[in-house]
């Protein structure tokens, strides 16, 4: 029997599994300014989908949700990201990832762990549901891993904000958003974050005139 | 009325300090806003105790104040202002050996009251949303203030205490959003579906395999703030290397909230999972921190590292009486909170005290406090011998308490937590010994320092120590019956 899928399903499919694609290409990505742009283009598939959202619902509080996802992520904090490696003059770093392979295989193992939590509650009432979450899960725990397997600034807060393009997916699509006080709050917060991490790559770089946070290693004592 | 009144002193006095911050005259500025600030905690606490259900609600039921919250309200003001009253002298000391500068004075105190307001809305706050946006805030104010004196050390820690804290925080928002889930899906409306008082009328209609995933989200979230071992790295490290006052609201308030909103979720998620198995993970976690700690404090040299470390044992101890459940272990988790605040803010004022004088954190280095600065010496020794569980302080009686809820239910870990108890006394007993009463050095600095606070602190803990007032007995009794269901007074 044919599975009749909506035209709604298969964009809103398509928009998932991209998100999880552009989160997988950046665990590998070797240039800095080319991070910042696939960092830019998930959150435009994120906007994408919150606006998509906000038709078929006929959401006023979501489209303004799309707004702030558009205006925050998409223009101001790559902006920001691009305005700080100019400043710090390290456009020119290249930053290669020790094992591409080990973490490709690592990621795609966190993804199929992803389906093994999320596949036995029973609250999800279809499977294109239960998929959905499976990444939006997943882009939350690949923007983890990105924070753990590569050593630079940058790329952390990249790491750091790829979980919140996970948890701000997993919202849109299980409860159709948070309340818009909680969202606008969350949105301040994210905004303080990303300037509190300017300020320490200012700070990092005079301090140990590096980007690479391995060598912010001093504070280990207990073996003198 | 009062309750706006105490959100609306740290606003006052944060745009204050925007724009009158530079001046000498900040620091008394921010007793003044910090003890209104105690002020109106106090009188939110009559009017709460007078309501006839013990609970108030706030804007549009956005903000709700009950038993619980209220002492950690009360304890949160208090503590602030006493550390308020130590930070006055120690940063103007700071700013005549030119650590710092008039601008990061200012901003230091800014971001005072902004920690103060946030810590406030993580316990007012009706909202499990707000609740993590006020937690997140809370780090993030407190992040900069970290790396206050722009040493190398002091950038490291403070971006380790960043990155750990809000990817920890990042995790417990999943888990909010689980909740908020599951209690959209029973058809409770948008606007309530966030609210504890909402959840609560609702919890047993839940979905429980979604709360039981939202709870793990949150344990690893909200447990990176109180520092449960796996995810406390962040912790000796920003302890050690940030200014006194800043080490004593980090150790004494902040690592407090954590634990609040997991004991706040657990009283959520409890009565709908219908077992033991959310308390078994606290008590699991609770207990490897405690022997955590226990194990490699013997091994510190930093004198502040090792009071961090601690922390974590203390924290971990009460993570593990609150996942015990019943009356008396959440009794006991609530007065060991308060205690361990009191008497640790205390030490680490007086650790600022002493690290100001000697100039060295180096436990090798420092000697001889009793002879060479006595009053100094003796407040740290007092605040020693209240952490490490001597009686009549406050700690001792919980530690008592602890050990016999635990008795009733789970004799096997009765041993462990003893043996953990008598090696962290002997570890820091052994390691603090010659910092007393070593040969001291002829060097006497001059400084002026600030005592009144610390023998405030302690003094409230030696007071609880010796004798719990009925009024308050009964007011804890009533947050107890709260977290676990019924009192221990019947």
């Amino acid at each position: 029997m044919l599975i009749q899928v909506s035209v709604y399903q298969q964009i809103i499919s398509t928009i998932s599994a991209l998100i999880l694609f552009s989160s997988f290409i950046l665990l590998t990505q070797k240039s800095l300014f080319g991070s910042i742009n696939i960092f830019a283009f998930q959150s435009f598939l994120l906007f994408l989908a919150t606006l998509l959202q906000a038709v078929i619902l006929h959401e006023n509080s979501m489209y303004f949700s799309a707004v702030i996802t558009l205006v925050l992520k998409v223009i101001s904090i790559p902006w920001l990201l691009y305005y700080f490696v100019g400043r710090l003059r390290i456009h020119q770093d290249k930053i290669v990832p020790k094992h591409p392979f080990l973490i490709l295989l690592g990621a795609l193992f966190l993804v199929v762990y992803c389906y093994h939590i999320i596949v036995p509650i029973t609250l999800f009432s279809s499977l294109m549901e239960k998929h959905i979450v499976v990444v939006a899960l997943s882009v939350i725990l690949l923007g983890m891993l990105l924070m753990i397997v590569r050593r630079n600034a940058i790329i952390y807060v990249l790491g750091f904000m790829v979980m919140e393009n996970g948890l701000f997916f997993s919202a849109l699509m299980s409860t159709q958003g948070m309340p818009m006080i909680v969202e606008l709050g969350v949105a301040f917060d994210l905004l303080i974050a990303v300037i509190l991490f300017g300020v320490f790559f200012f700070h990092i770089r005079t301090s140990i005139e590096t980007m690479d946070v391995d060598s912010l290693n001093h504070l280990r004592e207990d073996l003198e | 009325m009062i309750f706006n009144l105490m959100l609306f002193f740290p606003c006052l006095g944060i745009i204050f300090f925007i724009l009158f911050g530079h001046y000498r005259m900040a620091g008394m500025m921010n007793i003044c806003f910090s003890f209104l600030t105690f002020l109106a905690s106090v009188g939110l606490g009559v009017n709460t105790v007078l309501s006839s259900g013990g609970s108030l609600l706030f804007w549009n039921n956005q903000f709700y104040v009950d038993a619980f919250s209220l002492c950690l309200i009360i304890l949160t003001t208090f503590i602030s202002f006493t550390v308020a009253i130590f930070s006055r002298q120690y940063m103007l000391n700071n700013l005549d050996e030119n650590r710092i500068n008039a601008r990061m004075l200012q901003f230091y105190f800014i971001m005072y009251q902004a920690f103060t307001l946030t810590m406030l809305l993580v316990y007012t706050s009706n909202n499990i949303g707000i609740l993590w946006i006020s937690v997140e805030g809370a780090t993030l104010a407190t992040a900069l203030l970290v790396s206050l004196y722009r040493t190398p050390e002091s950038i490291e820690a403070a971006w380790k205490y960043f990155i750990l804290c809000i990817v920890g925080i990042a995790l417990a928002l999943f888990g909010t959003l689980c909740v908020y889930f599951s209690a959209k899906n029973v058809s409770i409306n948008i606007s309530g579906a966030m609210l504890w008082t909402v959840l609560h009328q609702h919890a047993a209609i839940l979905n429980s395999q979604l709360l039981m995933l939202a709870f793990i989200f949150l344990l690893v979230g909200y447990g990176t703030k109180i520092g449960l071992v796996p995810f406390h790295f962040w912790l000796p490290d920003a302890h050690s290397e940030s200014p006194a006052p800043m080490s004593a609201l980090l150790s004494g308030l902040l690592l407090n909230i954590g634990l609040y909103a997991l004991v706040r979720f657990k009283m959520l998620i409890d009565p709908n999972l219908g077992t033991h198995l959310i308390g078994i993970l606290m008590m699991a976690f609770g207990l490897i921190s405690f022997l955590f700690a226990g194990f490699t404090i013997f091994r510190k040299r930093n004198i502040k590292r090792m009071f961090s470390y601690s922390s974590i044992e203390h924290m971990g101890l009460i993570t593990f009486a609150f996942g015990l459940g019943g009356p008396l272990a959440s009794f006991v988790g609530l007065f060991y909170m308060i205690i361990h605040s009191l008497v640790k803010s205390a030490i680490f004022m007086s650790l600022g005290n002493v690290i100001q004088l000697t100039k060295s954190k180096d436990m090798g280095e420092i000697k001889g406090l009793l002879q060479s600065y006595p009053s100094v010496g003796w407040t740290l020794l007092i605040g020693t011998i209240a952490i490490v569980g001597f009686p009549p302080f406050g700690i001792f009686n919980s530690e008592v308490m602890l050990v016999i809820a635990t008795l009733k239910q789970y004799l096997f870990i009765v041993p462990i937590i003893i043996i953990g108890l008598l090696l962290s006394l002997g570890g820091i007993m052994y390691n603090l010994n010659p910092v007393f009463f070593g040969q001291s050095t002829d060097d006497v600095s001059s400084l002026k320092v600030c005592l009144f606070p610390i023998v405030l602190n302690l003094s409230i803990a030696l007071y609880f120590g010796l004798h719990i007032p009925h009024g308050f007995m009964n007011y804890l009794n009533q947050a107890t019956s709260l977290i676990a269901g019924r009192g221990i007074l019947s």
